[in-house]
């Protein structure tokens, strides 16, 4: 029976976006294979979550059982390689996140199903499955083949694809869970959330944020003054915070903070995606970078070819002038 | 083989690590103009500098941390040609006890799958009790190696590793989910761990470290020590057909200049909007 599966996703009991999503891009794929679309929901008790989603798609294949109550690579992975050899579906999807990441590669290998990850499109093309994925830090786009076999695996890049509408209702399919038994060689211990220290750039109008061109850390009071005549505060990409030059909670980005300010002035960040998907519903986006093919570009304003350390001062001198300080 | 488990759950027992840290050379990109070769399917590599991939980088920086609090060994390894020794040796500069690279021209590094495979093909003639490596690579960003090698060797994994612990024989690992959040897994060793950027702060390595590193041996394996057929390694799982700029419709519009010039003209676009 020849389907498109798609790999469900929650927290706190919704569906996640990025599998509205992947549901997009499974039915791109399934109408263009003539196949069925369905979407796979794994939990304890998520019936309701199911109902949910049969108005995305033609089927949605339920399993429950109380060890998938949370996500634990290892029971998922048996979950889903039995439905597999069950059901032998042409596609499986799911979103590149912190699950897809983890759990994809695994069943790839186990199923011998060839795996594109991070796609920001899919197409099937004479009998052979291709996807679109930026490389070299979104520097170049690449379009990739699969080998031919009995099945796929693609992840898709969130925010790629725009979200399936409610249409039509498809019917519930209750599968039973295979012996989830044995030896857990991994076990999900819980939940942190992340620490904040205070300054809150959420709640920010205004943000001179920094990334790797700012290049020491003594540096960074330069952005420091910049941001307070702007009366705004510093943020910053993922590189700083992993060097620890500011705090966590400063990190704009798909594991840090998503912001939307009035002004968000990007100094020597190249504008990968992880980025990029924190602050791309800024207001109005001036990019500071010396080199005119960063990605950054593509989504900023205003842009500025040039280095930022004569920029910033420049900046500096011109807002002190107009408000009369010396 | 190394999959016996040689840790024993005793409490207070000294134990030593043997850890592998799997590295790629990846040419740095971040501030050079990219062209695609005549090929169409890939860069053109003249003139790049290459490093030691960055989340790689972070994998060996948490190995070493985790060596020198409870002994043991850290092996580097890496595929590719003699190129690769440069990272090698980086890594032996800075504190890895041996470096393997395999280096086969059959070999096809651009497949993750591939890649996955004769890593793991290469930990199975190694003892250890951890595997670590990035999570990604800069250049490629797939994500696929770490979780393959340890479907290949049936062994535990964690990816996204921001924090690494050894207690009582069981390595517990926080995952960093989306948003910050941290996921907290434990996992019976030998075990596979892919290490988010950030881990820990990465030492500084020194020019006279890299020059006493060159004396250093780097041992050279091929597929065949791997028990490993050009066959098996032969087709690729995924390859590039086509490599371009992305075709995107740019909106921005450049403010040019000199730095004088360019402070004006984002002074006046700041008032205009009333953010200034
Ligand atoms: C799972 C995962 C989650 C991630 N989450 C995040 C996240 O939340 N947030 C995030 O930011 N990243 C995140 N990343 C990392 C992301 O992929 C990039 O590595 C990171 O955003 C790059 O930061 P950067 O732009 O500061 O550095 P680089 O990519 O190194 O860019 C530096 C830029 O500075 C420019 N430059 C250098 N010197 C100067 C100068 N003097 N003047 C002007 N310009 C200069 C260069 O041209 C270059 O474009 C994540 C990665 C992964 C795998």
């Amino acid at each position: 029976m020849g389907e498109v599966v798609v790999l469900a996703e929650q927290r706190g009991g919704e569906v996640r976006e990025i599998t509205l999503e992947a549901l997009a891009a499974g039915r791109k794929l399934a109408d263009k294979m003539g196949l069925n679309l369905a979407a796979l929901v794994l939990g304890s008790v998520v019936e309701k979550l199911a109902e949910q989603l049969s108005e995305y798609c033609d089927t949605v294949l339920l399993t429950e059982d109380e060890r998938l109550a949370q996500y634990n690579s290892e029971n998922y992975q048996r979950v889903i390689s039995h439905i597999v050899r069950e059901r032998s579906p042409r596609v499986l999807v799911m979103g590149h996140t912190s699950l897809g990441i983890d759990l994809a590669p695994r069943l790839a290998v186990e199923l011998g199903f060839p795996l594109i990850t991070d796609c920001i499109d899919v197409e099937f093309l004479d009998g052979r499955l291709y996807a679109t994925r930026q490389m070299y830090g979104g520097k170049l786009n690449a379009r990739v083949s699969a080998r031919e076999a009995d099945g796929y695996i693609l992840t898709v890049r969130p925010g790629s694809f725009h979200p399936s509408k409610a249409a039509g209702k498809g019917v519930v399919v209750r599968l039973a869970p295979p012996e989830l038994g044995g030896e857990a060689r991994k076990r999900v211990k819980g939940l942190v959330a992340p620490t904040e220290s205070g300054v809150s750039i959420e709640s920010a109008d205004i943000i001179v944020a920094i990334g790797r061109g700012i290049g020491e850390k003594t540096n960074i009071p330069l952005a420091e003054e910049l941001a307070k005549l702007l009366g705004g505060v510093v943020a910053c990409s993922r590189p700083i915070v992993d060097k620890g030059w500011l705090p966590p909670d400063r990190q704009v980005g798909s594991s840090g903070k998503t912001v939307k300010p009035k002004l968000y002035m990007a100094l020597g960040i190249s504008g990968a995606f992880q980025h990029i998907m924190g602050m791309m519903n800024s207001q109005l986006i001036i990019a500071v970078n010396k080199d005119p093919n960063a990605p950054i570009f593509n989504i900023a304003h205003y842009g500025v070819v040039d280095d930022l350390f004569k920029i910033i001062p420049a900046l500096i001198k011109k807002i002190k002038e107009i408000k009369g300080m010396k | 083989m190394g999959l016996s488990a040689r840790i024993v759950a005793v409490p207070g027992l000294w134990l030593a690590l043997d850890i592998i840290v799997c590295v790629k050379y990846v040419p740095d990109v971040s501030s050079t103009e990219l062209k695609v070769d005549s090929s169409g399917r890939d860069i053109e590599r003249r003139g790049l500098n290459y490093d030691i991939n960055e989340w790689d980088d972070y994998a060996l920086e948490a190995a070493l941390m985790l060596r020198d609090k409870h002994g043991g060994s850290v092996t580097a390894v890496s595929i590719g040609g003699e190129e690769a020794d440069r990272v090698l040796r980086r890594c032996l500069a800075k504190g890895a006890d041996k470096a393997v690279r395999i280096g086969d021209t059959r070999l096809n590094v651009n497949d993750p799958f591939t890649v996955a495979k004769v890593l793991s093909a290469a930990a199975r003639k190694m003892s250890f009790d951890l595997i670590l490596t990035g999570v990604q690579a800069n250049d490629d960003g797939y994500a696929i190696t770490g979780p393959a090698i340890a479907q290949h060797l049936n062994l535990p994994h964690a990816t996204l590793a921001k924090k690494i612990e050894i207690v009582d024989g069981r390595v517990i690992v926080n995952r960093e989910l989306e948003g910050g959040v941290e996921e907290i897994v434990e996992l019976d060793m030998p075990a596979v761990i892919t290490v988010q950027s950030g881990i820990v702060e990465l030492r500084y390595v020194s020019v006279l470290g890299i020059r006493m590193a060159m004396r250093r041996e780097i041992k050279v394996m091929s597929l065949d020590d791997l028990g490993l057929s050009s066959e098996e390694v032969g087709e690729p799982w995924i390859r590039v057909e086509e490599l371009y700029a992305p075709r995107v419709e740019r909106r921005v519009e450049f403010v040019g200049g000199s730095p004088e010039e360019v402070a004006t003209k984002i002074v006046e676009l700041l008032k205009r909007r009333g953010l200034l």
